[in-house]
């Protein structure tokens, strides 16, 4: 300490730095799941285990055969790994940071409040795209064959990995919300039941029974998984690729600036 | 409002604030957690910011730290608003809280590397400046350890090793010696007065009196979020009760004769410590010698007679009981 000039100062007129920011905190975060990686192996375990069950029980009532039912399940297998099952554990990081004092070091930086929350959600988008791979590795060995070009696939990816980043912010802001892990899980967990729950995961909607069709209809991760087949078996998605976007924007823009809101609120 | 924030800036720019604070309120759901609280620092000194637990210490630290918004009041950090300019007080103050907020699954390089990108240095001159401070708290070796292995003197001096990264101007320090044994404690204190010398304002909290006494330019006591006394330590000790006699005598017996002199001279009723010696507060040093007078006068038989301060420790008492007799209304 024999300086007080601001030598902190010299990068601060460089835009994006939020970005910059962010990515700074998102490979803390990294970090520490290579250290502990529970995320990615219940990002991996819980898709892969549905895979499975509903191939080998279900496979054949469904369509006939294993082999065609491979290309009908797989894509909403897809959209499961990238979110919906590893990702209870950002809200449970971000809300383990607020009880430490990690969170009040960060929130008394000169530093976005959006940075910490976005290092958060762009690590888990990392984590997806690594349960994804392995997925996609264990549908090929089961059969699996994309009927898309290689630039269709990765758009299926990539909107499944999207929608993953949107639905993230729920947990996030539920992270913030919440007095203890435990509840972060309690709470995730009873949101994204009935998301995960009702979809056209297994089944098309026009096979449910009626009460269920229509939520199943409505439910946004149905139209991403209707949206994610399409790509992968070479069919034009339609309007459900339209839905998809309309949901990921609406969820994207209602949960973010509620959870960055909320952070730079709690007390 | 404009006339006041005008007068504050006038008044940094004359004495030289590293930190002020004027009327702060703080409520949490009708529990006022601040209550009018005024407060200064020179720059480059150290404030021993003490009050017992629920005092409202921790909340001042987050409202000083732009954690918290204050209900009402204000307060300049470094010369910046704490409500207006959040972000430039941001970069000019260092925070080492309550609980330690460095990150237990990274190594402790990590830690100080990460917050020096932050803080918008280059990933070389993080790197150079994780060195520096590691080497300067005695974390070399340690540095490539995940801190879940650290000690808990470890821990602190990493903490605030983070928080100097960024070479504050004002550095806050929530109970910084919580949990340490004795000789790590001296340790910190050290560095604590290393800092103070760099130039660096200290608003520290404490609930250890010789750690105030020890470290402060001046001591600040606060109780129910108001504060209830501010000085020097000397001058609380004096304010408080100025001096007190004791008497120790060799006979139990002769007890209640030098009772009776302690009465008369004093105006007051002196407390028994002991089954051998008695106490008594006095205005001034002739209370002192009428007493020692007397007591040859009588022939009392005296092993003990001395005349002292209060300890800061005893002030701290004697104010903080002094508030809770005059209650402040929690509701207003
Ligand atoms: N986030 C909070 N929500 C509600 N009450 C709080 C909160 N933080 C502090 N308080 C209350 O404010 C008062 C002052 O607390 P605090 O500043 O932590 O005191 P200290 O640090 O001196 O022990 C206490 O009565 C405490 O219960
Ligand atoms: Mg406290």
């Amino acid at each position: 300490m024999t300086t007080h000039t601001h030598s902190v100062d010299s990068r601060t007129g460089r835009p994006l730095r939020w970005l910059r920011h962010s990515l700074i905190l998102a490979r803390r975060s990294l970090a520490k799941t290579s250290r502990n990686p529970g995320a990615i192996v219940n990002g991996v375990v819980t898709p892969a285990l549905f895979l499975v069950l509903f191939l080998y029980v279900f496979g054949g009532a469904v369509a006939g055969s294993t082999d065609n039912y491979v290309q009908y399940l797989f894509p909403g297998i897809i959209v499961m790994g990238a979110g919906l099952a590893g990702l209870v554990s950002t809200g449970t990081n971000i809300n383990i940071d607020l009880k430490n004092g990690v969170t009040d070091r960060f929130r008394s930086l000169p530093i976005s409040r959006l940075a910490p929350l976005l290092g958060s959600v762009l690590a888990d988008i990392v984590r997806y795209l690594i349960a994804v791979a392995i997925l996609f590795l264990l549908g090929t060995i089961l059969g699996f064959r994309s009927h898309g070009g290689v630039t269709t696939t990765l758009a299926a990816i990539g909107l499944a990995v999207l929608f993953g980043f949107c639905v993230s912010w729920i947990t996030v802001l539920i992270g913030v919300m919440v007095k203890s892990a435990e509840a972060v899980l309690a709470f995730s967990f009873l949101t994204f039941l009935p998301l995960q729950l009702g979809t056209s995961l297994a089944a098309p909607t026009t096979s449910l029974p009626g009460w269920l069709q229509s939520w199943v209809h409505v439910n946004p991760v149905t139209a991403v998984m209707d949206t994610c087949r399409a790509l992968l078996n070479g069919t034009p998605p339609g309007d459900r690729l339209t839905t998809t976007l309309i949901w990921c924007a609406a969820i994207f823009l209602l949960f973010c600036p509620m959870a960055v809101w909320t952070y730079g609120r709690r007390e | 409002m404009f006339t006041v924030s005008q007068l504050l800036t006038e008044r940094s720019a004359v004495t030289d604030l590293g930190l002020e604070a004027h009327e702060l309120t703080k409520r949490f759901r009708g529990n006022t957690a601040l209550n009018g609280v005024d407060l200064a620092i020179p720059r480059g000194q150290v404030l021993g910011l003490l009050g017992p637990n629920g005092a409202g210490k921790t909340t001042l630290i987050r409202v000083l730290a732009t954690l918290l918004r204050p209900d009402s009041g204000t307060a300049r950090v470094a010369g910046y608003d704490v409500a207006r300019q959040p972000g430039q007080v941001r970069r000019r103050i260092a925070l080492s809280g309550q609980h330690t907020s460095v990150d237990e699954e990274l190594d402790g390089r990590a830690n100080l590397v990460m917050i020096g990108q932050l803080l918008d240095l280059t990933r070389r001159d993080a790197t150079h400046r994780a060195e520096e401070l590691l080497s300067r708290f005695g974390l070399t070796e340690a540095g490539n350890r995940r801190v879940a292995t650290y000690s808990g003197g470890m821990r602190r001096r990493l903490d605030l090793a983070a928080s100097l990264v960024g070479r504050p101007q004002v550095v806050f320090l929530d109970e910084p010696s919580v949990g340490l044994d004795p000789g790590k404690r001296e340790e910190l204190w050290q560095m604590i007065r290393d800092l103070s010398s760099d130039g660096v304002t200290v608003l520290l909290t404490t609930q250890y009196l010789e750690e105030a006494d020890t470290l402060a330019d001046a001591v600040t006591v606060i109780d129910h979020g108001r504060v209830i006394a501010s000085g020097t330590p000397a001058q609380l000790k004096q304010q408080v009760g100025g001096h007190t006699v004791n008497v120790r005598v060799n006979d139990p017996a002769d007890v209640d004769r030098v009772a009776a002199i302690l009465t008369v001279v004093t105006d007051r009723t002196p407390a028994r410590a002991t089954r051998h010696q008695l106490t008594v507060p006095v205005s001034g040093d002739d209370d002192f010698f009428q007493i020692a007078a007397e007591l040859r006068r009588q022939a009392v038989n005296v092993s003990e007679l001395s005349l002292r301060l209060p300890s800061l420790d005893e002030a701290f008492h004697a104010l903080t009981d002094a508030s809770a007799a005059t209650p402040t209304p929690q509701r207003p």
